[in-house]
């Protein structure tokens, strides 16, 4: 994690992002960048404004001051081309659960503007990403959770983003699939080359080599390379400390 | 160009797919007006003297006159189910989705509309064909001439659903939607009695009737299955259908100071 340079903008850049509903602040001054080709965890307890910042970031919501660069380009400036460097994994699934996975694939490449030959390739090699090639006709219903969730990150790659976001997506997921989606994101980053804004509220989710960002009330309390947040204790102790101490 | 073309086509698909998935649906959206041609005009027709009035040629049953409030109703209840479904967050989801894709808002929510009103009106369609199964039939004509103004008021009641799902939370159920939207827009219209029998009971009730864009729905439809272009309702549905798009491209266009949103729900 490093502050912006004038030569290689950051896949990810937020400035002084402020956010809120009525009189209620969610997200006070938030800053930080992610570095391109970087996996960044966004660590912070339930209520943290986690989401919130989601929403800012996939310009569901405006923020109330501040800016976000995605890539060098300013996300209100020129949302369209912005959104379409984006790869977003939402918390919730957004899988049709009554059409077939190649259904969810072919809907989700239109929505991006792929068609003909070129959607179709995009949409076979998403699905030999996954192994379904033989079963993408198969209701995406019929797919236990991490494999719904590994199409979902299947598809949000499919039209060659600069960046992925993803909002906990390991919520609801038994461990072994948690742990199988986060060595198979951490793989992603390394060798798709693209950067990775990961939001979280479970320690064992961060690598000591991940940038890492806390949130907590909608603050930023610590950023940096994980391990060196952590020092000489376990990230789990010192992310516990921090949240509980500005509680 | 092609890539705005390639979504439209993509959700609408989508929601035609949809509907075919889901076949509990569409028997309701079929059953529901069924009763209400069946059995409710049956016990009705006795009570209720309908004079001869345009678009009608000449003296109809009740039953034959009820049929285009019913189509009305059809679309009425399948916008609103959508809109529910938004707000209920079974479809945020997939809502988020289409909002995050790098085509124009304008034309994602559009193509939602279309996709909405393109089911609706196959739901119209089935409930005519097994209306005629019954005897109550329209000249052959008329089920084409009602067509693009089945097109029309499909939209007006999608983007109504719409305006709804994105400005008002307080619909919490299906319950409240049907006593503060769907009933008032059905009875306070001339889905069930000509206008005139209302204006004998109440003006103030008439005036209400006159105002409701539904109404102005129901007579659209009613004309056009006669092959009559009924202009005010046509008119007046436009402007209902302009009015509603605005306020839904307004709730779903991001602010700076939501009360609620889409960021919210989770």
């Amino acid at each position: 994690m490093t502050e912006p340079t004038a030569s290689a903008p950051p896949g990810l850049a937020v400035e002084h992002l402020s956010f809120g509903y009525g009189a209620e602040l969610v997200l006070r001054d938030v800053t930080f960048s992610v570095e391109k080709r970087r996996f960044c965890a966004l660590l912070g307890p339930n209520g943290a404004g986690k989401t919130s910042l989601f929403a800012l970031l996939t310009r569901l919501a405006m923020p109330r001051a501040g800016r976000i660069g995605i890539d060098g380009l300013d996300l209100a400036g020129a949302p369209r081309a912005a959104l379409s460097r984006m790869g977003i994994v939402f918390q919730q699934s957004t899988l049709d659960l009554d059409l077939s996975v190649r259904s969810n694939l072919s809907y989700y490449a239109a929505l991006r503007g792929l068609y003909g030959r070129d959607a179709a390739r995009r949409i076979d090699a998403a699905l030999d990403r996954l192994g379904l090639r033989d079963r993408a006709g198969v209701k995406a219903r019929e797919l236990n959770g991490g494999h719904r969730r590994r199409t979902e990150i299947a598809r949000a790659l499919m039209h060659g983003p600069q960046l992925l976001l993803l909002d906990e997506p390991t919520v609801g997921l038994d461990p072994e699939s948690r742990a199988e989606i986060t060595r198979h994101v951490h793989a992603l980053c390394e060798t798709e080359g693209i950067t990775v804004f990961w939001a979280t509220h479970l320690v064992d989710e961060v690598a000591p080599g991940d940038d890492l960002v806390i949130l907590h009330q909608g603050r930023v309390l610590a950023r940096g390379v994980a391990a060196e947040v952590a020092g000489d204790r376990p990230l789990e102790a010192v992310f516990l400390d921090m949240t509980a101490r500005s509680a | 160009m092609r890539a705005y073309l390639v979504a439209l086509v993509a959700i609408v698909a989508r929601e035609l797919l949809r509907f075919v998935a889901q076949r509990g649906r569409f028997l309701s959206a079929l059953v529901r007006p069924l009763i209400w041609l069946l059995v409710f005009a049956a016990g009705f027709r006795s009570a209720l003297g309908l004079s001869i009035i345009p678009p009608y040629a000449t003296y109809i049953p009740y039953e034959v006159y009820i049929v285009p409030g019913l189509c009305g109703m059809i679309q009425l209840f399948n916008g609103m189910q959508s809109s529910l479904s938004l707000v209920y967050d079974r479809e945020m989801g997939s809502m988020r989705l289409l909002l995050t894709s790098p085509l124009p808002r304008w034309w994602l929510l559009f193509s939602k509309l279309l996709a909405g009103a393109v089911v609706s009106i196959l739901q119209v369609y089935a409930f005519l064909g097994v209306a005629a199964l019954f005897g109550i039939d329209l000249p052959l004509w008329g089920y084409l001439s009602a067509l693009p103004v089945l097109l029309l008021t499909g939209l007006m009641l999608g983007a109504l659903g719409l305006a709804l799902s994105s400005g008002i939370r307080q619909l919490e159920n299906f319950a409240g939607v049907m006593n503060f939207v769907i009933f008032p827009a059905f009875f306070l219209s001339s889905a069930l009695y000509p206008l005139w029998k209302m204006q004998e009971s109440s003006q103030l009730l008439y005036r209400l009737c006159t105002l409701n864009p539904f109404t102005h729905a129901v007579e659209a439809i009613r004309f056009a299955l006669y092959g009559q272009a009924n202009l005010a309702a046509l008119g007046w549905t436009i402007a209902a259908l302009a009015v509603f798009v605005a306020l839904a491209l307004l709730g779903y266009t991001p602010m700076r100071q939501p009360s609620r949103g889409l960021s919210r729900r989770r």
